[in-house]
């Protein structure tokens, strides 16, 4: 970014999805990640619908896990889980 | 002879009417307008068209200016053609909304009406509503009467939809003046506009859903500045697209506009610049001081935005005195025409005066040009009751 | 199958609204835009106002969006949809849309875009009949530029430009009901929802996108940081908000109520207050007397509603 020149730019600086990256937004998070306990989990697809980042991974309908890029460490995931399947667990890599 | 160019009845047709006139042969896709004195009677023009079938565009009659132009971003990035049209306290309430339309490339076509802004309120001609916004990065062009109107606005989709522009166009006719005064016409037929115009065609259509695109995006520091000078290069495109056009429309309509037009000004030793329908009054007094043997001269701009700095200088550069007629003024600095005149003839030994004239809607009148002509000149605010707080 | 399956299926992996971009950690806004597109059937077009969501989401050269998506200023979002839905209708007229085939307009503000500056286009558009949904992402304040009061905000709350001290008890003015300006415009299909009852929202969005006209839906938006707490609380905090009866569920289809929702139990005001710091004032000196006229505000509101609504 800081060498596109005004003629690399696109005009009115007009983007689509596939040309961008994706930020990572993931830095964000302070100290504690989500993490899922595979057998307490029912495929319910709250935490899904319920995460401000699109951080939940499926697999079909089924929970695959947590996309750490973006994920923030909200813990809204952990909180709608009606099954407390998800906890949040000190994130070392913070 | 092919029957096209068999001579047009001319009609008799006011500059708003011409207008409508020029917007139903273009038939855009979507007309947002909101009414105000002198534009009424384009948007009336074009409705009572769409009433009677003759065009087709989806007419929205919106709540206010501000909104009329922000549909019409709305409506020109997702892939239709659209007008609209307003005049002083409606391009002031769509200035925020105009910035941004040439910002975002959105290629409108925008009849004017130039109208005084308030206040006080008043609904007659002056330029100050064009001057408002003159730094918007919209095309300004000035027609001198309701022909020029006309074939400014058949002119300006192509130009506003030009690759290399892709900017809104303002199609500037005086308020009253034009407007609402009927002069003979000619129009070109129905289909010779269609083909003229042609297919409207973007390069980013919003709703090309295979494409998601996302527009008007946030920007910091570190991108607004380059963005922004994408638009300074579309402008000066502008000025070398709008002589191609110019002549593509000379071989349809036999008539040939430039971004200036010179009037007896090759050998002409006192010249006038203005904008508008004082040109017209100009050419009189200028073939009548002719006839007297005076060496006088009018340069008309027709293209303000972008200004043609550097044909303004070759057109002046051999002239002693230029008077610059303003029918805006920038209190507590130079006039705006005068000051975009000035520092085109920076570094030359033109002699340059200045006169504010005009303002809401006051005639200016021969005699009062002849006194501009003249050796002893007139002052810097022409029929102002009152001598000018400072000369 | 259910809803949130056809919910997964709708987004087939690729999100509206993808990650990555600077909303606020908890932020109440994204799963309310993703129910709401991943509830409509056909492809969606976005027009979003400024606001939280359209500058965190477009910071150039990035975006969060997977659908087209148009933004030109703060107060103008129901007019620029006016103009992109004319275009789509007058294109498709003359067959010169790209694709064949539906899309549903969606403009999406927050309540300042709604509410104040935004309430003239809104207007404007609604009575001239347009067809789109304008969504109302309400998190009762300015949030974007510093959790500013709106015309939303509810009385009693304390916001940067209507704060607490000693001269005052927070913002002084009883916010409108802006559902009931909307329905005032006899379109088709008004609703009040939450995100934190994603299902009934869902549900109203799919009532919304057939409506043949306009429709509008205001809804309830947590924001951790305007209203002061933590993220994690949002979903119980919204439940506090509908069963305390302060944001009624419902939706006014052709002019006529209907509740969506009755509490099992009406729980007392408090339930809603007192969890968040912009209310916490209202429980220390002089507080009584503004959470009785709070709940006398919301009882009196709510009684209006139910004697207006027909259960059907």
């Amino acid at each position: 970014m800081a060498q596109l020149t005004w003629r690399d730019l696109p005009i009115a600086g007009v983007v689509g999805p596939d040309t961008t990256p994706r930020p990572r937004t993931g830095g964000w998070r302070t100290g504690v990640r989500p993490e899922a306990r595979l057998e307490l989990c029912v495929d319910c697809l709250l935490c899904w619908l319920y995460c401000p980042d699109s951080a939940i991974r499926l697999d079909g309908t089924a929970f695959a896990g947590f996309d750490y890029d973006v994920c923030k460490g909200c813990e809204v995931c952990a909180e709608v889980c009606p099954t407390d399947a998800i906890e949040m667990v000190v994130d070392d890599a913070a | 002879m092919r029957p096209e160019l068999v001579a047009p009845v001319p009609e008799l047709l006011t500059g708003g009417q011409a207008v409508a006139e020029a917007m139903r042969q273009i038939d855009p896709d979507v007309v947002p307008v909101y009414p105000i004195t002198p534009q009424t009677p384009i948007i009336q023009g074009y409705a009572a068209f769409v009433a009677q079938g003759r065009a087709h565009g989806e007419l929205i009659d919106v709540e206010s200016e501000h909104s009329a132009m922000s549909a019409a971003v709305g409506s020109a990035l997702a892939g239709a053609r659209t007008i609209t049209a307003t005049s002083s306290q409606g391009l002031a309430l769509m200035a925020e909304i105009v910035y941004i339309a040439a910002a975002m490339r959105a290629p409108i076509v925008m009849a004017l009406g130039n109208r005084a802004l308030s206040g006080p309120i008043n609904i007659h001609c002056d330029h100050s509503d064009s001057m408002l916004i003159r730094d918007s990065g919209v095309i300004q062009l000035f027609a001198e009467n309701a022909q020029e109107a006309y074939d400014l606005m058949v002119m300006a989709p192509r130009l506003a939809e030009h690759p290399d522009v892709m900017l809104p166009v303002l199609v500037c006719q005086d308020g009253f003046t034009i407007t609402h005064s009927a002069e003979p016409v000619e129009l070109l037929p129905d289909k010779t506009v269609r083909a003229f115009v042609g297919e409207y065609v973007l390069p980013n259509p919003l709703l090309d859903l295979a494409r998601p695109t996302t527009q008007g995006p946030f920007a910091m520091p570190d991108s607004y500045y380059e963005l922004r000078h994408q638009q300074v290069a579309a402008l000066w495109a502008a000025l070398d697209v709008f002589p191609q056009l110019a002549e593509e429309f000379a071989a349809i309509s036999g008539r040939r506009y430039a971004a200036l037009e010179p009037y007896a000004l090759d050998d002409a030793e006192r010249a006038i610049v203005c904008l508008g329908s004082t040109g017209g009054t100009v050419k009189d007094v200028v073939d009548e001081l002719r006839a007297e043997g005076e060496r006088v001269g009018l340069l008309q701009v027709r293209s303000f935005r972008p200004f043609p700095r550097e044909q303004v200088r070759a057109a002046l550069v051999h002239v002693c005195g230029v008077s610059v007629l303003d029918r805006a003024d920038s209190p507590g600095s130079w006039p705006p025409l005068y000051a975009e005149v000035a520092a085109s003839l920076y570094g030359t030994d033109v002699y340059l005066r200045s006169h504010v004239y005009g303002l809401g809607g006051r005639d200016l009148h021969p005699e009062r040009i002849r006194d501009v002509f003249s050796p002893e000149g007139a002052p810097s605010y022409l029929d102002l009751k009152g001598a000018p707080c400072r000369v | 199958m259910s809803r949130l399956k056809t919910m997964v299926l709708k987004e087939a992996g690729t999100p509206p609204l993808r990650g990555g971009h600077s909303l606020c950690q908890g932020c109440g806004i994204p799963m309310v835009v993703r129910t709401i597109i991943d509830s409509i059937e056909t492809p969606v077009v976005v027009v979003s106002a400024t606001g939280c969501l359209e500058v965190a989401t477009t910071r150039f050269p990035t975006t969060a969006w997977n659908v087209p998506w148009l933004h030109v200023a703060f107060e103008n979002a129901a007019a620029v949809v006016s103009g992109v839905e004319s275009a789509y209708r007058a294109l498709a007229r003359r067959g010169a849309l790209p694709q064949e085939g539906p899309i549903t307009f969606v403009a999406l503000a927050g309540d300042g875009g709604t509410y104040d500056i935004g309430l003239q286009a809104l207007s404007g558009a609604l009575e001239r009949g347009h067809r789109f949904i304008f969504v109302c992402y309400d998190n009762e304040a300015y949030m974007n530029t510093g959790v500013q009061r709106s015309g939303a905000t509810p009385f009693g709350a304390s916001t940067t430009t209507s704060p607490t001290g000693s001269a005052a008890l927070g913002k002084a003015q009883q916010r409108k009901d802006m559902t009931a300006i909307a329905a005032a415009h006899h379109i088709p299909y008004v609703a009040q929802a939450a995100a934190a009852h994603w299902q009934d929202l869902s549900e109203k969005v799919g009532r919304a996108a057939n409506a043949e006209g306009p429709a509008f839906l205001n809804v309830l938006t947590d924001c951790p940081v305007g209203w002061g707490h933590e993220a994690r609380l949002s979903p119980r905090l919204g439940r506090a908000a509908v069963d305390s009866c302060f944001w009624p569920l419902y939706e006014v289809v052709d002019g006529h109520y209907r509740l969506t929702y009755l509490p099992k139990a009406k729980v007392p005001i408090e339930e809603w207050l007192e969890p968040q710091k912009r209310f916490a004032h209202l429980f220390g000196p002089g507080g009584e007397a503004i959470r009785t006229e709070i709940q006398r505000q919301v009882d009196a509101e709510w009684e209006d509603l139910v004697m207006r609504s027909e259960q059907r």
